[in-house]
């Protein structure tokens, strides 16, 4: 058993869910209780769907358990057909129904309805919500595609590519779908079909026509494309285009993948100069703590690094199956990869990082707020907060753009940080006030409170000149004085001790 | 997947027919709950012994996430638990040591059945007794089910507070004594109090108490007003340890209020003139108050989809309180006893309904295109987008409503939506 306060992801039939309710007409007959509806609400309330996802569920009781449920999924799988009139239907069975073993592939095979329809066998046990997202889109794929469909490029004589990966309920997903689309038009590449967002069945069969694919999001297309690789010959693109360098490296790659030069892309957006230009000195060396989905975890701190020059500090994911890819990357920062799900184990590396921003989900941003550090989300699970009305992709140049401002701003900006640092009891601009440009006094820092109930204790002077240093480094002052104090067997820091800290671990 | 039963069918009190359906249902589990009695219960913990799901359904429940470590967790059942009992015994016990020694400050914990746990007959009844033996008396340990295929969203109360009932202590003293059972917001709480003390009834006790260390007594003498029309179990546990019920309608809206408390001062003698000098000042308030909502909201038609089992006390305020025209109140469970004062007071030939075949009942909904729809959070949005107003039935269990000084605040959550919907021009 894994005691969990809250999940990154959620159930493998919630990915499955994703999946269906991106796509236009295939519905999903899922074998449940009463109370899994509960996922519905994730798509009309977080992400403001205006449609109820296509999902039936059998909705069983205890007391049919001992009964025929099977003769309920039956019911359900033939009502569904009969009113949603889909042209593929998937069935499966969540946690609970995975236990009672009604087996509901083979129940959907015995009504014989007139459209395709594909078991899905997640393992509710073992396996959790982008897992159940890539294998139900890889089974879509494999059994609607059309392996011998004529290629595109034949025709038109240009390049064609799907992009694949995006979904419902993701995160940004909208918008990198329309800047990569937009991106890849520019360069000469046609987009064939775009899946499972907004995707037909008939779309997912004319996945063969096209010459290569795009994966956006590895974490839901990558064993789909593989899939397609092995047995259409369709390569498919590694790069993730998430920050100004990796755009390029897309471009690069796609236009390889494409048989085209490498296009000269005139403009690359506002990211470069912002970045370069002098009011961007103060995010020099920012130690910046990354979580997040492996691909977007990994993207963050490639742009962090390389483009607006802060330090990763720290690096990890919360799905396993991508690990490797985070492992690698943490060996370029010369940081602990940090693989856990368990938001109580990122709670305390964050602390222990000590960074000064934090680049995550969700689950980051509460413990950024509690820890008083500013912090940016970069990746799922989402929240409605990360389905803006305006624009907002995290792909292309654009994306690199975004990333600018929604990494930034958090900040304390350069000059506001020197004055606070300058003049500290000023009435409006100070500690308990917060940053004066995050909605004027936001929460103030909780300073952590020492941990230790070590002999190591602060005179009352050092303690007072402590509370000089501003509140969005002090906590890293403090832990630092007392880890150079402990090192050394001090048992009272006094003010020289702090700055003889302040000169050992000075950067 | 519709099984009619008996839809022609009376209850005895009135002419409402009942339609029964059942097929895919739009509502939460009785895990649900625990999102508000973890707070009212603020040294209780509870560990949901489930799956991924059900940890995923308590983060999302709410319709957004709340952030903040709460009083409630999920032992997530893996593959290995799933092979053996014995070790999803031993795996259960590591889990509360752990939860225990992590969190010192909870004094009651609840093991709470879900529908995974309950499926592979994991028995935490047995599991909260072996763990009591070495947690007692710091830790008291109960369980109940919350589970999807035993209960409905408020059910998980229902559950919950049954399990607490043999943990009342005695009441030895002889005395009548009122207690009040549902979980109620604070203010509510406090306001009630006033009202029986002014009245004549002092020591009113309610359950759930905020502290587990402030169980209230219970015996013979103990007459107890249901606060939530969910409490049928509770109910039934209290009455087998000499509790008697005093029937009332809900306090929702002025007149239910008022015949709730009147229930309980006609059980203690209270003669009508104390009784309405009492309640004179706030009942006056409340009426006045809800003047301005019965403008708004007089003569529109609404249409329940069964959520919370409140659904009948609320249609027979905002038909009798507020004007309003009732088209379809459905609900999850109708508990005919609990509910007989309130069946009562619905206008004749009301259409009910129990259970749900969600699909069905949408098509009934936009055949009766009533003015405002009652639903939850799966359906809202998408009624919405086909030019339904709607109003997330979920808020009201989350909103003080009950009690005078809330009755207009409770007409209110109906007529915002009307509201917002004249307001815009986009």
């Amino acid at each position: 058993m894994q005691l969990a306060v809250w999940t990154y992801e959620g159930p493998p039939h919630v990915g499955a869910m994703r999946i269906a309710t991106a796509m236009k007409d295939v519905h999903y007959v899922l074998h449940a209780p009463q109370g899994d509806t509960y996922a519905d609400l994730l798509f009309t309330m977080i992400e403001r769907r205006d449609a109820r996802p296509p999902v039936t569920y059998t909705t069983f009781e205890a007391r049919d358990l001992g009964a025929d449920t099977a003769e309920i999924f039956k019911r359900a799988a033939k009502d569904a057909h009969d009113r949603f009139q889909p042209k593929a239907m998937i069935v499966g069975a969540s946690c609970t129904a995975e236990l009672i073993q009604d087996d509901p592939g083979g129940l959907a095979k015995a009504l014989a309805l007139p459209v395709p329809v594909i078991p899905l066998e997640l393992p509710s046990y073992t396996r959790k919500e982008n897992w159940g997202a890539a294998e139900t889109f890889y089974q879509l794929t494999r059994t609607l595609v059309d392996r011998n469909a004529e290629k595109k490029s034949a025709k038109t004589g240009r390049p064609s590519c799907n992009i694949l990966g995006p979904t419902a309920l993701g995160f940004r997903h909208r918008d990198d779908v329309r800047e990569i689309s937009a991106l890849l038009n520019q360069i000469g590449v046609d987009v064939n079909v775009i899946a499972p967002m907004n995707a037909s069945a008939a779309d997912i069969t004319a996945i063969g026509a096209a010459d290569f694919n795009v994966v956006l999001y590895p974490e839901i297309a990558d064993t789909a494309a593989r899939w397609l690789e092995r047995e259409l010959k369709q390569p498919f693109t590694k790069i993730t285009p998430i920050g100004v360098g990796a755009t390029h490296d897309f471009i690069a790659e796609v236009a390889a993948l494409a048989g085209l030069e490498t296009p000269q892309i005139g403009n690359a957006g506002n990211m470069p100069w912002w970045s370069r230009s002098i009011d961007s000195t103060y995010l020099t060396g920012k130690r910046t703590f990354i979580f997040g989905d492996a691909t977007h975890a990994v993207a963050a701190a490639r742009v962090a690094s390389k483009e607006l020059g802060f330090e990763v500090c720290g690096l990890g994911c919360y799905n396993r199956e991508f690990a490797r890819d985070v492992r690698a990357a943490a060996k370029l920062y010369d940081v602990e990869p940090l693989i856990t799900d368990d938001y109580l184990a990122v709670e305390s590396a964050i602390a222990d990082a000590q960074p000064e921003l934090v680049l995550g989900t969700q689950m980051e941003r509460h413990i950024a707020k509690r820890l008083g550090i500013p912090c940016a989300v970069i990746s799922a699970p989402v929240h409605v907060q990360d389905f803006p009305a305006r624009y907002a992709p995290q792909m292309g140049f654009e994306g690199a753009n975004v990333l600018f401002d929604t990494w930034v701003h958090p900040l304390v900006m350069g000059l506001e940080e020197h004055l606070l640092h300058m003049f500290r009891d000023d009435f409006e601009f100070n500690d308990d006030a917060g940053a004066s440009h995050l909605g004027g006094h936001g929460a103030s820092a909780q300073e952590p409170t020492p941990e230790t109930d070590n002999v190591i204790r602060w005179d009352p002077a050092a303690e007072k000149e402590l509370k000089k240093i501003p509140f969005f480094v002090r906590g890293k002052a403090r832990r630092n004085t007392e880890n150079y104090a402990a090192e050394r067997r001090i048992q009272l820091i006094s003010v020289d001790t702090l700055y003889d800290a302040k000169a050992h671990y000075g950067r | 997947m519709t099984v009619l039963v008996d839809s022609d069918c009376k209850t005895s009190a009135q002419s409402n027919p009942i339609l029964r359906e059942r097929g895919q249902r739009e509502v939460f589990c009785g895990l649900t709950g625990i999102v508000w009695l973890h707070r009212k219960m603020q040294d209780a913990f509870f560990l949901i012994v489930g799956s991924r799901t059900c940890a995923h359904l308590m983060q999302s429940a709410a319709g957004v996430m709340i952030f903040a470590e709460p009083r409630f967790a999920t032992a997530i059942i893996e593959e290995r638990d799933l092979a053996g009992l014995a070790d999803a015994n031993e795996e259960l016990d590591k889990t509360v040591q752990r939860l225990l020694a992590r969190r010192p400050d909870i004094k009651l914990l609840f093991l709470v059945g879900s529908c995974p746990s309950e499926v592979i007959k994991l028995d935490l009844a047995r599991a909260a007794q072996r763990l009591s033996k070495s947690f007692a008396p710091k830790v008291r340990i109960l369980n109940y089910s919350g589970s999807g295929i035993e209960t409905t969203f408020t059910q998980g109360e229902d559950a919950c507070l049954a399990s607490m009932v043999p943990e009342l202590p005695e009441d030895k003293s002889g005395e009548p004594s009122l207690l009040v059972v549902g979980a109620l917001a604070d203010i509510v709480e406090d306001q009630f109090s006033r009202l029986f003390e002014q009245i004549g009834i002092p020591n009113v006790q309610f359950f759930p108490s905020r502290s587990a260390d402030d169980l209230p007594p219970i015996g013979k003498n103990t007459s107890f007003l249901l606060a939530q029309p969910f409490l049928g179990e509770t109910a039934r546990l209290l009455e087998t340890r000499g509790a008697q019920r005093l029937p009332a309608p809900f306090p929702l809206g002025v007149e239910g209020t008022t015949a709730w408390l009147k229930a309980a001062a006609n059980a203690w003698g209270i003669c009508q003139q104390k009784f309405d000098s009492v309640i004179e000042m706030p009942r006056a308030r409340a009426e006045k108050s809800l003047e301005r909502q019965r403008a708004a909201l007089a003569g529109k038609s609404v249409f329940f989809f069964p959520d919370s089992q409140l659904e009948i006390p609320l249609a027979r305020f905002l038909s009798r309180e507020i004007g309003m025209r009732l088209t379809e109140v459905g609900t999850p469970y109708l508990h005919k006893i609990h509910l007989k004062e309130e069946l009562e007071l619905l206008p004749e030939n009301t259409q009910l309904s129990e259970g749900q075949d969600v699909d069905r009942q949408l098509d009934r909904c936009r055949g009766v295109q009533p003015d405002i729809s009652v639903c939850g959070l799966g359906l809202a949005n998408p009624l919405e987008a086909e030019g339904l107003t709607t109003k997330w039935a979920i808020e009201l269990v989350f909103t003080p409503i009950q009690g005078f000084e809330q009755a207009a605040d409770l007409a209110e959550l109906f007529a915002r939506p009307l509201n917002r919907r004249m307001r815009l021009a986009v």
